[in-house]
């Protein structure tokens, strides 16, 4: 999302960061294309309006005290690197616990914007931590909402609290409130109340909602908000605000590619802060929102931070502290460790997911869009057909072992060989970057990220204490590979 | 209200060409999602009109930059195959159920295939319809191949001999490649037993500029050739359906105004511009 918001400021500070020094009329020329890229984004024109005046306020007062040596185009950059991060929310919130449990969370928003995915992924996410969610099936409109609700609780192994078969029958506001004895009788202490879709227009359903929220006094009512969405989204927000009234923001859909305007639009202008964001049909597509890291994203400069804590959370300590001394001791990165890589990685989610968190990655869009994840599975598909031996050693794979491998994993010889020379390429680079060389791109691509990221790491820190590398394979043909680096 | 009323107002009884407060016009035009694009092309043209009847004028103007194709469906004399495709949550189910009540209504015969195997319950939802409306619904199993279910309604089609059968797909979103050449599969399987008579695009009038990348993209991958707009009972125009209309020559078809079988009609651009001009 945002990215052509990204690609266009990206353009607006590249073109300023090759001057030296600002002047009054590029600050003006600033805004004016700030202005259109936003107004592109479906930000609403009050929002627009004020944001670019603020940012001209406050490049112009900060111009003067600038050095004609600093970089100026960044300071402007980091002023409106600021004030997005404001207006995104200024510092990320949690959600309020409750003091006597349950914490009741009902989800409010128009048909449509994903409140039924969404109360799934919440439930995982609370689950995960340690809570015991039920889910609510108050949303007794739209035909087999409850089915829907019911399947997705099933899948992320929630309980259901559905008395009412929906489909127009049953009282949605009974049903909260029943959830809610329920879930004290039981002791669960999550409650996360899925209600109907409606309009902001239509009284009749927003009062409905107020019923609901008079009923369980939730702790957070949360708007749930398709990234989507365009100029409307400010009727439609202030239409919950005065109807049935929110505490927080949640984006939907942001795996697509709408630049997703309203999210400024809405932090600004109801100055509740956007809490979660789903980016994904699968029910761990979800977090919460980071406002800095958005702010970062929308300017085009990456969000390492989520990747990085995506990368430790998939990756065990214990096989990382392995990989680590491995790279410590010298040895060799093996098929084997190639492999746990490639499971640590699936478990961070997709491959295009991952690339495109990235700084830069905005540039190759498309070519991240495109990446063909059954390539991982295929991959695996052939580590797992060899011997334990081999892939301690590729060195040891013939002909007639690679014709087994490739029967083995349903591939075609081929693609083993170019498999084991991939590899062999990757092992060499690895090699290279311990003896102090940066992390060359090719190898995030064919290996992986987390490995290449922490080796990166490892690397430099170890040419600082070790500069050169003791051979130690064993292997004639291996070591006089060594030999020749 | 609609989008030009306080402009309308301002203008009784001038010339449109007159000096006038040009920000109002263009304010408006964006908060209707009409873009920054068709917004400046608009103003443009209204600055050059000359005469008295403003309304009449921003009417014309409106009017220039809407599709000329029919808005009618397909005149196939066999059965025919619609599929109804956008992304997720738009109300693609919602429209094929009330889409099959329209056809139905109008004395064809009509069938409806549920390919959406992939979202939870989408079959089910898709079912309930049927029998609320009284059409069969030709389903698969959860998780089956949607091109597999959209073949097997095709065949049941062409056997039952119904003039229409409508086929509800899964909500995908634009940007994923691999999703959208499942669509086109599932075109391409249909194609072997039924003439395709229709594509419609299901966009969400609340949708933003997002919604032509979305009639673009689709458009390439399964030659869409109409929109659905739906949720225009709420507070939002649909401007970025004119802007599709505009900018790719896809007509608008049908409008979704509701969440009843019968809240669905097709588009009638005079009384659309009338509306968003004088309300």
């Amino acid at each position: 999302m945002f990215d052509s918001l990204s690609s266009k400021l990206t353009g607006v500070f590249s073109s300023l960061r090759s001057r030296g020094k600002l002047s009054n009329s590029d600050i003006e020329n600033i805004c004016t294309d700030i202005k259109s890229a936003l107004l592109e984004s479906d930000v609403a024109l009050s929002v627009v309006d004020s944001f670019i005046e603020l940012i001209r306020e406050k490049s112009l007062a900060a111009l003067p005290t600038l050095q004609s040596g600093t970089n100026q185009a960044q300071a402007i950059f980091e002023i409106v690197n600021a004030e997005l991060t404001q207006i995104l929310g200024g510092a990320a919130r949690r959600i309020r616990i409750a003091k006597n449990p349950p914490t009741v969370i009902m989800l409010a928003g128009l048909q449509g914007a994903g409140k039924t995915t969404l109360a799934g992924k919440l439930a995982k996410f609370y689950l995960d931590q340690g809570n015991t969610p039920i889910l609510v099936a108050s949303d007794l409109q739209r035909p087999n909402a409850v089915t829907q609700l019911q399947v997705v609780g099933e899948s992320v192994g929630v309980p259901v609290f559905a008395p009412e078969p929906g489909n127009g029958v049953g009282d949605p506001v009974k049903v909260a409130e029943q959830a809610i004895v329920f879930a004290k009788s039981k002791l669960y202490n999550m409650v996360i109340v899925d209600t109907a879709g409606r309009l902001g227009v239509d009284e009749e359903l927003m009062q409905q909602a107020k019923n609901i929220r008079d009923a369980v006094k939730p702790d957070e009512i949360l708007f749930v908000v398709d990234a989507m969405i365009g100029q409307d989204a400010v009727r439609t927000a202030k239409a919950f605000q005065d109807g049935v009234g929110f505490d927080g923001v949640v984006l939907t859909k942001l795996d697509g590619d709408a630049r997703g305007g309203a999210a400024l639009s809405i932090a600004e202008l109801t100055g509740k802060p956007i809490m979660f964001s789903s980016n994904g049909e699968k029910l761990t597509d979800f977090d919460i929102f980071y406002p800095d890291r958005m702010a970062s994203r929308i300017l085009g400069m990456g969000d390492v931070a989520t990747l990085a804590e995506q990368a430790k959370k998939a990756l065990n300590n214990e096989s990382s502290a392995k990989l680590e001394e491995k790279f410590a001791r010298g040895d060799d990165f093996t098929l084997e460790d190639f492999l746990e890589q490639l499971e640590a990685m699936s478990k961070m989610g997709s491959m295009s997911k991952i690339l495109g968190m990235l700084p830069g990655s905005g540039a190759m869009k498309k070519q991240i869009e495109n990446f063909d994840e059954s390539e991982i599975v295929r991959t695996k598909s052939i580590v797992q057909s060899m011997t334990p031996l081999e892939r301690r050693d590729p060195k040891v794979l013939n002909g007639s072992r690679r014709a087994r491998i490739a029967i083995g994993a349903g591939r075609k010889v081929q693609d083993v060989n170019s498999l084991v020379d991939k590899f062999s390429a990757a092992q060499k680079m690895m090699r290279q970057m311990r003896n102090g060389g940066g992390m060359p791109p090719a190898m995030a691509q064919s290996m992986g990220m987390p490995a290449g990221m922490r080796s990166g790491q490892t690397a430099t820190h170890k040419a600082q204490q070790q500069p050169k590398k003791k051979s130690k394979s064993g292997n004639p043909a291996k070591r006089a590979a060594e030999e020749r680096e | 209200m609609g989008i030009f009323s306080k402009f309308v107002a301002k203008l009784k009884g001038q010339s449109i060409a007159d000096p006038l407060d040009w920000k109002t016009l263009e304010e408006e035009l964006l908060a209707a999602d009409l873009g920054p694009k068709l917004a400046s092309d608009i103003l443009k043209s209204a600055k050059e009109v000359k005469g008295n009847d403003a309304a009449a004028a921003l009417t014309e103007i409106l009017n220039s930059h809407l599709s000329k194709k029919s808005r009618d469906l397909s005149a196939e004399v066999l059965t025919q195959a619609i599929l109804i495709v956008g992304v997720n949550g738009t109300g693609k189910t919602t429209s094929a159920a009330k889409l099959a009540t329209y056809l139905k209504e109008t004395g064809s015969s009509v069938l409806l295939g549920a390919a959406d195997t992939f979202r939870a319950a989408a079959v089910e939802q898709l079912q309930t319809w049927g029998a609320r409306i009284g059409v069969s619904v030709v389903s698969g199993k959860v998780g089956a191949e949607p091109a597999a279910v959209a073949f097997d309604s095709a065949v049941a089609a062409k056997d039952a001999q119904v003039k229409f059968l409508i086929i509800d797909t899964a909500g995908r979103l634009h940007n994923k490649s691999d999703l959208m050449s499942e669509l086109g599969k599932v075109r391409r399987v249909v194609e072997k037993t039924l003439p395709i008579g229709e594509v419609l695009l299901v966009i969400d009038a609340t949708t933003g500029q997002n919604g032509i990348a979305q009639a673009k993209i689709f458009a390439e991958a399964v030659d869409v050739t109409g929109l659905i707009v739906t949720k225009l009972d709420g507070s939002a125009r649909g401007g970025v359906a004119l802007a599709i209309e505009s900018a790719l020559d896809i007509p608008i078809k049908f409008v979704g105004t509701g969440e009843g079988s019968q809240d669905f009609a097709p588009f009638e651009p005079t009384k659309y511009l009338a509306e968003l001009i004088n309300d």
